[in-house]
């Protein structure tokens, strides 16, 4: 019989090995499903992994994409990282992202059409603000009440949409857009537009935030008490108190960050690849986040690589879909292998396989 | 006297280590008979094979002249082999009835079952109330439960896993009549236990274990405890010693000190009260679960309590939480070694920065200096021993006996004025119990304010200055150790618990 017999101490060569072979493994249990479907499955796989940034036909488009659609993924996913870490579950990445987004927009529509450098600026500290000031919800009833995080910062996602649809229909609706509902587009308001930074790239403010993030998570993490801290409170809360942690402190901190860094992300979008504040703006990258979050080990370098990996089997799998003719549900079975593969050898980092008969110890 | 259990040859290894080597011995009807031996030295391994939990390599038993291999629990139970461990399997919140019917494969109606409880209770002077809760119950009764549960049975082979160390001496009395009076009644018990004095006073034989061997077999009243203790060690134990000094200002002041438990089964601390003098060493007894928790926690700041009932020097801290009471010198080192005192998963250098970034000046303006660290938990590692491969390693990885050598060299090393340890070496091996004692005696020779909070009334009698005991959240007044007789001590520790009345029906 197989059974798991705990590590005394973390294997370090396994934690960089079990992605790798995470990856290998779904190629060979995609390739058996797209076999199985009929497809050839070396050119399925090509076309997921290979194609989108590499064959000269698709690649011009695809590969700025990669960036776009990453940029926001790592982001929030950096910012939940910090929660998750110490036992603090923000779900409601969604809504945190949807008020940064009309925060910063509020900004940019109060201002127009004046052209001014102060205005770019002003909506990226709004958007941090509002989804701050949306986290901050769930923060100070936990805080006071005892209330669960994961209940209130998910139901708040549905409040946000409904605020965004009333937005949209309402309030930020374009008075030139023929009645039709949506906010002016910001990419034509040059002083709000967050443009491409290097042409064909897909490099956005957002994209060198979410840059600035993962460095900035990573000394925080690995260089400052406080991430010592929240480390600490996830692994072992008690000895966290004793050390002297603020549990109160840590809670209002961690949902304070990852609500300002889901807001900013949704500034950056409604800046830029979206263009305007629309019902259905948010595609749901905040609750995406939280698989790259786990992906990446909560660790901001994983976080980046899991960010970007997830960013290309979407845009890969959109190709394959178009190609290849898969249908869409092949296509999220194979994204849901990745994640199966990728967190089930996870054990193999705390847990070595022994072969022989169980006994008590 | 024919051999009823006889165990021979009895071999079983663990991945690295042979825990039990050849191990041969026997018991006679109504012996009681010692397991001695040091922690690791396979005790628990032999009683376990003996009880069916664990399957010998090689080697046979035979019970009653009868082959004997339990591949289980339940079938060791059924051939008359029963079992007191060390900790308790009880639920709280349900009766000393309900409790012992979940022990049994067919538990007899709730009645009924009452009733032989109560008779059993009193054939052995263990007075028991079937209908009480269990989480109101002290240790010492919750032990009861667990022997009534055995009892009910109808054993011939009893085995008790340390069970003295949650008693007050008066207790132990009554449990050591109640034993007494089973092995007159032809019932073999098997009893481990470190505490030299109770075997020499209780039991019939010893076979002392050391390194997984039988080192020596003999009868424990002819010898002394201190044969005995080398025996079990193989070397002559140095005594812990200090000069003696005088003394000197009150440091540490608790007044009318107040906590209420934080959970339903908690026990909360009452009105406590003592002082503790520069370069003394303040020594409080007691059984586990009477407020020792609490206290450290109130005295380390991890619970807040009233501003002026703790006072340094005289300046109110009682409010001041726990990184602060460590910048003025107020350290702790808690009974529970693995997520309390130390993060498992965490290296030996993380935990160095756990309590010692402060002191040690180990962070500047928030950002962590990781070789001071490094470096620190190398000097901890060095001054005390502890023994693992380097300071990168997790602190799960460590022996207890290693890891408590850290916790405690941890806050020695950060030049404490006030240093509060729970349970300094439980389930820690004699030598590095008495290295870890020598420890505290040298800091308070420095001129260090001491409380060791410890269930081990040998080891507070050997350091105190002064000793005082907490009973049910209680502090009783503090005396002088010296002099003290363990029935003094017994009383102050609460008696037994209500239960003098009681007596072994004869």
């Amino acid at each position: 019989m197989i059974r798991l017999e705990k590590r005394p101490s973390p294997s370090r060569a396994w934690t960089a090995a079990t992605p790798v072979l995470a990856v290998a493994l779904t190629m060979v249990a995609g390739g058996v499903l797209f076999a199985m479907l009929g497809k050839d499955p070396v050119a399925a796989i090509r076309i997921i992994f290979w194609d989108p940034l590499f064959n000269e036909q698709f690649a011009s488009y695809s590969r700025p994409q990669l960036l776009v659609k990453a940029g926001p993924l790592i982001l929030i996913a950096i910012g939940l990282s910090l929660g998750f870490r110490a036992g603090i579950w923000n779900i409601g990445a969604e809504g945190q992202y949807i008020i940064g987004a009309l925060a910063g927009a509020g900004v940019a529509l109060a201002f127009y059409p004046l052209e001014a450098w102060f205005v770019f600026p002003l909506m990226v500290i709004a958007g941090g603000l509002g989804g701050w000031a949306w986290a901050m919800i769930p923060a100070i009833l936990k805080t006071r009440f005892r209330t669960n995080e994961i209940l209130v910062s998910l139901l708040l996602v549905y409040v946000a949409e409904q605020i965004l649809a009333a937005m949209a229909l309402g309030t930020m609706r374009n008075p030139e857009g023929g009645g039709f509902p949506g906010s002016r587009n910001l990419q034509q308001y040059p002083a709000a537009a967050n443009t491409e930074l290097i042409a064909n790239s897909g490099m956005h403010w957002g994209v060198v935030a979410a840059f600035v993030s993962v460095i900035a998570a990573y000394v925080l993490l690995n260089r400052h008490m406080l991430g010592f801290q929240i480390r600490l409170t996830g692994q072992s809360p008690r000895a966290a108190r004793f050390a002297g942690v603020n549990p109160n402190g840590l809670i209002v901190f961690c949902l304070g960050a990852s609500g300002a860094l889901a807001g900013l992300a949704g500034l950056f979008e409604v800046s830029g690849p979206a263009g305007q504040v629309s019902i259905d703006f948010n595609q749901g990258y905040g609750f995406t986040a939280i698989i790259v979050a786990f992906l990446g080990r909560l660790n901001p370098v994983g976080i980046l690589l899991a960010g970007l990996l997830m960013a290309l089997t979407y845009i890969g799998g959109e190709l394959a879909q178009f190609m290849l003719n898969l249908p869409a549900a092949a296509i999220q079975a194979f994204q849901g292998m990745l994640l199966f593969f990728l967190l089930g050898l996870d054990v193999l980092t705390n847990y070595r396989l022994r072969w022989g008969k169980r006994e008590i110890a | 006297m024919t051999a009823l259990l006889k165990v021979e040859g009895l071999t079983k290894a663990y991945p690295g280590v042979v825990a039990n080597d050849h191990v041969s011995f026997e018991i006679a009807e109504g012996e009681v008979h010692a397991l001695l031996g040091e922690n690791g030295a396979g005790k628990s391994t032999l009683v376990k094979m003996i009880y069916g939990l664990v399957q010998p390599d090689s080697g046979r038993m035979t019970l009653r002249g009868a082959p004997y291999a339990p591949p289980e629990p339940s079938a060791a139970r059924r051939a008359g082999v029963a079992m007191v461990f060390q900790h308790f399997s009880l639920f709280d919140a349900l009766s000393v009835a309900e409790n012992i019917a979940l022990g049994m494969e067919t538990p007899p109606p709730m009645r009924r079952l009452a009733g032989q409880i109560r008779e059993v209770s009193e054939t052995y002077g263990l007075p028991l109330n079937p209908d009480r809760l269990v989480g109101d119950l002290s240790a010492g009764e919750r032990q009861r439960v667990e022997i009534i549960r055995c009892l009910l049975q109808d054993p011939r082979v009893l085995i008790m896993d340390e069970p003295t160390s949650v008693l007050t001496p008066q207790e132990v009395d009554i449990l050591f009549a109640t034993l007494r009076k089973l092995a007159a009644e032809g019932t073999a018990i098997l009893y481990i236990s470190h505490k030299l004095e109770e075997i020499r006073a209780l039991c019939d034989r010893a076979t002392i274990l050391r390194l997984g061997r039988v080192v020596e077999s003999c009868t424990p009243h002819e010898k002394t405890a201190a044969e005995l203790a080398e025996m079990m060690v193989g070397a002559k134990l140095a005594t812990p010693s200090r000069a003696g000094s005088a003394p000197g200002a009150p440091v540490l002041e608790v007044s009318g000190l107040s906590l209420p438990s934080a959970n339903p089964f908690g026990t909360s601390l009452r009105d406590i009260t003592f002082t503790v003098r520069a370069g003394e060493i303040l020594g409080i007894g007691g059984v586990a679960g009477n407020g020792q928790d609490e206290l450290l926690d109130a005295i380390s700041g991890e619970a807040p309590v009233a501003p002026d009932t703790v006072r340094l020097h005289g300046q109110a801290i009682g409010a001041l939480g726990p990184s602060l009471r460590r910048r003025i010198a107020v350290l702790a080192a808690p009974e529970e070694r693995l997520g309390h005192a130390a993060a498992p998963d965490m290296s030996l250098t993380e935990n160095a920065m756990l309590t010692a970034a402060i002191r040690q000046g180990l962070a500047t303006r928030g950002f962590l200096k990781w070789p001071a660290a490094r470096a620190f938990a190398e000097k901890v590692i060095d001054a005390f021993d502890v023994r693992t491969p380097g300071p990168g390693n997790a602190a799960r990885s460590l022996s207890g006996g290693n890891l408590q050598k850290f916790v405690i060299g941890r806050e020695v090393l950060q030049r404490p004025e006030v240093l509060v340890v729970n349970q300094p070496t439980w389930g820690v091996d004699a030598s590095a119990a008495a290295s870890i004692r020598q420890s505290l005696l040298d800091l308070a020779e420095a001129g260090t304010a001491v409380v060791v909070i410890s269930q081990d009334l040998d080891e507070l009698m050997e350091i105190s200055d002064r000793f005082a005991a907490l009973n049910e959240g209680r502090l009783s007044a503090p005396r002088p150790a010296k002099g003290l007789s363990l029935e003094e001590i017994g009383l102050m520790m609460g008696g037994a618990h209500g239960m003098e009345v009681a007596h072994v029906a004869e």
